[in-house]
């Protein structure tokens, strides 16, 4: 990324070295909470799971054998909940993330129209992203409810039928998705702090050349975006491929058999949660936890290789 | 003191007010402004309405919650609900260990990035850049990785069904946070801290009178964040936490929505009390939070 190699080198000239010695331990000890922080809770733990992936550890307490990797195999081969709950969390990505860049997109752009009272709007536009977890959770699956819900109240006051948002196979995942773009808002501050660093003069050029409206937000503002819809997107993806607590308690919560109708929702983290904390697999959920961990490493880099194509970053040759 | 963070600053105002020049007001032009208005007015109608049917929700009668056509104003607003509420779920409990645990949470994370931010942003030594690039790659680490271990390890130190799963791991720099802080430290001019260290202060005076104070927007920024990441934490409640008087209200929502399925007007009412304060901490810090968020979102 673009962050890091901005202001690594500053350039000061050298000074002595007993000084250099002294200023380097200094950063070394100030770095330690995030050296103790990254070991404890971070790389001893990925580890720690890919080991355990490679055995047959229950909750029971057994110890464990070395079995390869088998659990990985019984994955790919034998195991359709594997397959099913890749398959909507992925699905459940690839619509709701850009969705919901769309959706702060608009937001943020109609906001850079000079509008007036523009910090009131942004606090209104901000702030369902601020009621997260449970307390979303639970509020959509009130407005959600098939007899009362206030969507279906909607539809039938205006003649169409109602919809059995969250317990028909089929509209599930739309309800969730519909669920998590209320809460998505929150990328409209950073697309609005990134539009207006746009440096005007761009416009007036752009003007001067005949540019109209539609021809400047393509050639102006879309790629001088890029760079901002880019980390929003790389984000979101490694966020929305977590999605948890909206799922758990949206379909039921705790115990219920949560996942929605046939495991039409049994999003990938779900899985997890339920081979671990329910069916006491820990070492096959450790297995299940690190093809997570691929999955968004492969979908990340293949994100960064596409910014090439459509990634402008301004100072860059 | 307040000019020399005014990069951040000036760009948050810029946010606020706009840059383009004012254009000439044509016909057209003009019905395209009453249209923007138009289109702002019906988002924030549809965005809100969720918020106001939670709100309207908790204070309703009983029969007006599952009422057919819906009852759009509750005819009567029934605080009884909320009184209820507390007598049926110990969420005072519930409040005092949320509370607990965002607020030390809060107090370690925002302390040790600051820490770690600075070290990145001001002091050399080798391998610094490689450092600062593993410390950022951890963003990509999903937490579902490190779950199963984690949990493990907790268990034999003993610790589950007690608030230190749930703390202990956010006493150390966030990635996030850390970023957050180093982008801000480095806006500061470097000649006040090489001044203070004529001067013969040790680096973390320097750190902790000179520039931190100098951040303050920063800091409370990842403050917040830190203490809304915390409070709304579901997942390591759920799995590190068993009896009921250990619960955190996100928790205690859960356990409501099981026990009392049908009592919508209870479960809007905790989900009130569980979101009022993120919204309240929102509306008190709102300028550096929206800082907060354009800095790290912008510089990506």
């Amino acid at each position: 990324m673009a962050v890091a190699g901005t202001t690594l080198a500053t350039g000061r000239p050298r000074r002595r070295s007993t000084l250099a010695r002294r200023e380097a331990i200094a950063g070394y000890i100030f770095l330690l909470p995030w050296i103790i922080g990254f070991l404890w809770f971070t790389l001893g733990p990925v580890l720690g799971s890919l080991g355990l992936s490679l055995t047959d550890y229950n909750a029971g307490g057994k110890a464990p054998n070395f079995v390869g990797l088998s659990n990985y195999q019984q994955m790919i081969t034998g195991d359709p909940l594997f397959w099913q709950s890749l398959k909507v969390t992925t699905i459940f990505s690839f619509v709701s993330v850009p969705l919901g860049l769309l959706l702060s997109l608009v937001i943020a752009l109609t906001l850079n129209q000079r509008v007036r009272f523009l910090p009131v709007w942004r606090t209104i536009y901000y702030l369902p992203s601020l009621v997260t977890g449970a307390a979303v959770a639970l509020l959509w699956q009130f407005m959600l409810n098939e007899q009362f819900g206030l969507i279906n109240s909607v539809l039938t006051a205006i003649h169409l039928p109602a919809i059995p948002w969250l317990t028909d196979e089929f509209w599930i995942m739309p309800s969730l998705i519909l669920a998590s773009l209320w809460g998505s808002t929150s990328g409209m501050l950073v697309f609005l702090g990134g539009l207006q660093g746009i440096p005007t003069e761009l416009y007036e050029a752009a003007m001067i050349d005949g540019a109209n409206t539609v021809r400047k937000f393509w050639h102006v503002t879309l790629p001088m975006l890029s760079p901002t819809i880019f980390y929003n997107l790389i984000f979101g993806v490694i966020n929305s491929f977590q999605v948890f607590v909206l799922v758990f308690l949206l379909t039921g919560g705790i115990g219920a058999s949560v996942g929605g109708p046939n495991y039409a929702s049994y999003v990938y983290a779900i899985y997890i949660y339920q081979t671990a904390f329910q069916y006491g697999r820990l070492a096959y959920s450790a297995g299940l936890g690190w093809v997570l961990f691929a999955v968004v490493l492969v979908v990340t880099l293949a994100l960064f290789r596409s910014a090439r194509l459509w990634v402008f970053y301004a100072g860059e040759r | 003191m307040a000019k020399t963070v005014s990069t951040p600053v000036e760009r948050a105002h810029t946010v606020e007010g706009g840059v383009t020049p004012r254009r000439r007001s044509t016909m057209g032009s003009r019905v395209g402004r009453v249209l923007i208005y138009v289109n702002l007015i019906v988002g924030a109608v549809v965005l809100m309405f969720p918020l106001y049917w939670l709100i309207s929700a908790s204070l309703k009668p009983l029969d007006e919650i599952s009422a057919f056509p819906i009852i759009w104003v509750p005819s009567r607003l029934v605080w009884e609900n909320y009184v209820n509420l507390f007598q049926t779920v110990p969420i005072v409990t519930y409040l005092q260990n949320s509370l607990f645990v965002a607020a030390t949470s809060m107090i370690g994370t925002t302390f040790s990035s600051s820490l770690v931010g600075y070290s990145f942003a001001r002091l050399r030594f080798p391998g610094r850049g490689v450092l600062f690039i593993m410390a950022l790659s951890t963003l990509m680490v999903p937490s579902w990785v490190t779950l199963i271990p984690q949990f493990i390890m907790f268990k034999t130190f003993g610790w589950l069904d007690s608030f230190s799963p749930l703390i202990v791991p956010q006493l150390f720099a966030q990635p996030a946070a850390l970023f957050l802080m180093r982008q801000f430290f480095l806006t500061l001019p470097i000649e006040i801290e090489d001044a203070a260290k004529i001067d013969g202060c040790g680096y973390f005076r320097i750190f902790w009178s000179i520039a931190l104070p100098l951040v303050k927007p920063a800091v409370i920024a990842i403050s917040v964040f830190s203490f809304l990441y915390n409070w709304n934490d579901f997942l390591n409640p759920l799995i590190y936490l068993q009896s009921p008087e250990h619960f955190t209200l996100p928790l205690g929502l859960a356990a409501l929505q099981s026990q009392y399925q049908t009592h919508f007007e209870l479960i809007m009412g905790g989900s009130v009390i569980a979101a009022l304060p993120c919204i309240l901490l929102f509306f008190v810090c709102q300028r550096w939070f929206i800082q907060g968020i354009v800095v790290t979102g912008v510089k990506g």
